[in-house]
């Protein structure tokens, strides 16, 4: 279809729509935001004409490519230490996905535009697409790669994990509270304008260099939807600017999107590109150069930056902030050396670190070595059952880690901590911006003005105090985590699947008590508690023994 | 001389990675483990489909984690009257997902364009009578406006609401039928209004908006839009809605009288619709009928229906009769109102034998 007849087909449907006399839309969704001087802004231009038949095709090429991949025997050359690390995406990734499907009627019922009302229902489609299309990827690994198991409890694997529970919010934080703040600035203007470069471009890259072209295929092409649906944002994002009333609601969901997702997504795509790769060229970029192109330059200099001009004040401190933990604090390595500390109650194998390794991260992050390399080595001794227990349970110098109460991912950066009591709970957070998510964000007022539509922070949030005091055995034959015969982890601290001998069963993990730091915190005392945190957060810089 | 910089790329290493390569513990286990399939065999659209959106009755141990500054987050139960002891059985018999929802939708809009380009080439509209203009101009204008409004403001409304992946999805499917076919309509009406006919492309707004026959089935979907049960938005859409005033146009009226006034594109496009209904009934049908036959709630779903239908069944009649007068428009009026109604009575009679619901006492008012 021509540009103009295009552009002439898309003023015939505006006529579509009307202004309604009987009854008016029931707000299902409430927002705290106003619309009432908003400029009516146009989205990127889509009919379903050209839409369906584009997608179609999109469609055609993705399943060709797998019907290759699987002709041409890709799995022969697939790292098993990369695709063990999809267990864990791509038991994530479709809730995301189908929540942000689920998100599109709650800007529907916010915005008062029409024609973005058209924007948003097409991008409803495309989420439907996304989250099938990657359930069906996900399906071809387990049927095609070496060890399908993971694969094939994903759904439930991602209800009862704690990695899951991080990544659930995700998805959740798209389609609850204030109907702004989720399906439009956390969705939106920063999920998909921002994080979805690290998502579905670096991490496919990476994924190619391991011997997996399909997840590139796959995620190119959702992410070739993406510009769409970044335009439905900014429209909206423009008509929120018009009123000034708007203004500090939008400072606040700036803040607290851009952390959570820096919080979420940089920890768990930081990990699987870093500690997920075989790749150690020294001129391969690592996860924070590519940061630093995709998010940093890409986002905050040609997205955020010129959103000054319209007043705002958007959040510089904690673009910096999310630079130095990813440089300077270790934020990514600290989250990998979690997950391989949990490696009982995952359902995905975590490979050990080699020399080669070794070398390439102390060439990009100097000072690694010293850092993480002795724990590294001490996961190395540990891999295999027998004479000694899960690393997590043997002396190595790591002390298992505060929940952060808000974004979930443990307080790793310790000197950071921030302890506080909050509705009557001694609750830990990774960083001053999470608590004052918590305590100041995510409440029925913010500055002074009423706030009745925003979000609450709810559920079990520390996954710990569902099996404090409990064997880890039976906390993982609870959760599923065990293959076929009984007895066999999923989850193991290595890549042999040759010798059944080197696979941890339920015996090897018996007889080590799980407990859960936050219901310890609140059994202290004060004084107990404070002697405790100060441990804890002197604890940051101490090199592993 | 410029030294040429070294090409540098990963090295390509051979694993042994395939299936089968080494057997050890569930090195076999190929299949999703954590739902029953409805048969022996999962389907695929199973498999992309459920529990993907958790549930803290089935896998989900933390609970939703985020909430409403009014009430509990996720997909909450209590979000319809309507209740089920396993809202989880519902599986769409359309099996819509990705692939499914594009080559279907792509091969209806091959068919549109293919319908509209031959018109046009062979000067289809040239031939119409200025009736059937005026009845084109001002009745499928009118009902485009109706097909938008519960595309954006019922179904895709509704699929951020359904406790199960199944079901949103189902809805979310139906909603892409109901904007691609408004769309259709509205481009189809920009191509009358280009060719060189008398055809006023612009009147259907102000049909929609004030003409007097319409109005009452705008008042419906406007009512529709305003409702907050997901449940009973679903019913009172595609049950009664669609039955009473949907069909009764589209089927009733438009596809069989179209041809006689020598009018073969219409009910090309027409019937991609009908065909739409026809597939988003079917889930319908299948979820209503799982709520009426549900073991435990199955006479308090018959009894809150009966309630819904006592609303929407006066409403839905009025609609209908208030169209009565455009039967009467067409040059061809090769079918009353008495017998389309009958007609769709009668359809409508059977789909609530289907769900096992009493007939309401106002349809034969």
């Amino acid at each position: 279809m021509s540009r103009q007849s295009l552009t002439k087909a898309h003023a015939k449907i505006t006529e579509l729509s009307w202004e309604p006399t009987f009854a008016t839309p029931a707000t299902r969704f409430g927002t705290d935001y106003t619309f009432e001087k908003a400029p009516k802004k146009d989205p990127l231009k889509q009919i379903m004409r050209s839409y369906f038949p584009m997608e179609e095709e999109k469609d055609n090429r993705v399943y060709g490519a797998m019907d290759g991949a699987i002709r041409g025997n890709m799995f022969r050359q697939v790292q098993q230490r990369w695709l063990e690390w999809q267990k864990l995406f791509l038991s994530i990734i479709p809730f995301p996905e189908i929540s942000a499907a689920r998100a599109m009627p709650m800007a529907i019922d916010a915005v008062p535009n029409p024609e973005i009302h058209n924007g948003l229902a097409v991008q409803m489609i495309d989420e439907v697409r996304h989250s099938t299309i990657q359930m069906n990827l996900k399906k071809l690994y387990m049927n095609n790669y070496i060890d399908p198991a993971g694969f094939d409890m994903t759904e439930k694997a991602f209800a009862n994990n704690y990695a899951g529970t991080i990544g659930r919010q995700f998805g959740e934080g798209f389609i609850t509270g204030d109907a702004i703040t989720a399906a439009n600035i956390y969705l939106t203007v920063v999920a998909e304008t921002a994080f979805t470069n690290t998502l579905f471009v670096a991490m496919p890259d990476e994924a190619a260099a391991n011997g997996d072209y399909l997840l590139p295929t796959v995620f190119h092409s959702v992410q070739s939807d993406e510009s769409r649906h970044i335009s439905n944002g900014y429209s909206i994002l423009l008509m929120a600017l018009a009123d000034e009333r708007n203004r500090p609601l939008l400072e606040r969901d700036l803040r607290y999107a851009w952390w959570n997702n820096h919080c979420v997504v940089d920890a768990a795509i930081g990990t699987f590109i870093e500690y997920g790769t075989k790749d150690r060229r020294k001129d391969r970029e690592s996860y924070a150069e590519m940061w630093r192109r995709w998010i940093y330059d890409d986002y905050y200099r040609s997205y955020l930056l010129p959103l000054e001009k319209y007043g705002l004040t958007i959040p510089h401190d904690l673009v910096e902030e999310a630079w130095k933990r990813i440089v300077d604090k270790g934020y990514v390595h600290e989250v990998a050396r979690f997950f391989a500390t949990g490696w009982p109650v995952n359902y995905w194998r975590i490979d050990a670190m080699t020399d080669k390794d070794f070398e390439w991260f102390e060439d990009k992050y100097p000072g690694w070595y010293s850092k993480y390399g002795k724990w590294w080595e001490n996961y190395n001794r540990l891999a295999y059952p027998g004479k000694n227990k899960p690393i997590a349970f043997e002396e190595v110098g790591y002390q298992y880690p505060h929940r952060c109460w808000t974004c979930m991912v443990p307080c790793l950066i310790r000197e950071d901590m921030v302890t506080e009591k909050v509705d009557d709970q001694w609750r830990t957070y990774c960083s001053e911006t999470c608590y004052w998510t918590d305590a100041v964000a995510f409440r029925s007022e913010y500055d002074g003005r009423p706030t009745p539509n925003m979000g609450r922070l709810t559920g079990f949030r520390e996954w710990e105090t569902l099996h404090h005091n409990k064997d880890l055995a039976d906390i993982v034959q609870d959760l599923g985590y065990v293959r076929d015969d009984g007895k066999t982890l999923i989850g193991q601290p290595h890549l042999d699947l040759d010798d059944p001998k080197k696979m941890w069963t339920l015996d090897d993990v018996r007889g080590n008590t799980f407990m859960s730091p936050n219901v310890l915190l609140n059994q202290m005392s004060d004084a107990e508690r404070e002697a405790h945190v100060a441990a804890y957060k002197a604890n940051g810089t101490r090199p592993a023994a | 001389m410029t030294e040429t910089k070294q090409r540098s790329f990963p090295k390509i290493e051979f694993t042994d990675s395939e299936a089968g390569a080494l057997e050890f513990p569930s090195s076999q286990s190929r299949s999703y483990n954590y739902y029953k399939p409805a048969k022996l065999r999962a389907t695929m659209y199973e498999d992309v489909t459920v529990d993907v959106q958790p549930d803290p009755d089935r896998h989900l141990s933390q609970g939703w984690i985020y909430g409403f500054g009014n009430g509990p987050g996720g997909y909450p139960k209590e979000w319809t009257a309507a209740k089920s002891s396993n809202w989880h059985a519902f599986l769409d018999p359309n099996e819509e997902w990705n692939q499914t929802i594009y080559r279907n939708n792509s091969a209806v809009v091959r068919q549109v364009d293919l319908s509209l380009q031959n018109a046009k080439r062979a000067r289809a509209y040239d031939a119409w009578n200025p009736a059937w203009l005026k009845f084109v101009e001002r009745n499928l204008g009118a009902w485009m406006h109706a097909e938008n409004g519960l595309a954006l403001h019922v179904f895709t409304s509704i699929q951020r609401s359904g406790p199960t992946n199944m079901i949103n999805t189902a809805v979310a499917v139906n909603a892409a039928h109901k904007m691609r076919f408004a769309q259709d309509l509205a481009l189809f009406n920009l191509d009358l209004s280009e060719a060189d006919v008398p055809f006023d492309g612009s009147a259907h707004k102000e049909v929609w908006q004030s003409a007097p026959e319409w109005q009452p089935t705008r008042e419906v979907v406007e009512r529709l839009t305003a409702v907050g049960d997901w449940c009973e938005l679903l019913f009172a859409t595609n049950v009664v809605f669609e039955q009473l005033v949907g069909s009764l146009f589209r089927t009733e009226l438009v596809m069989q009288i179209a041809a006689r006034n020598g009018d073969y594109v219409t009910p090309t496009i027409v019937g991609t619709g009908e065909h739409d209904y026809d597939r988003d009934l079917a889930y319908t049908r299948n979820l209503f009928r799982l709520l009426t036959r549900d073991s435990e709630y199955g006479e308090s779903n018959k009894a809150l229906f009966g309630e819904w239908l006592a609303l929407w069944v006066p409403r839905c009649l009025d609609a209908a009769h208030a169209l009565q007068p455009i039967w009467s428009q067409p040059a061809d009026k090769s079918v009353t109102f008495a017998d389309s109604l009958d007609a769709a009575k009668q359809k409508f009679r059977s789909l609530l034998e289907d769900l096992g619901l009493d007939t309401p006492k106002e349809l034969d008012q």
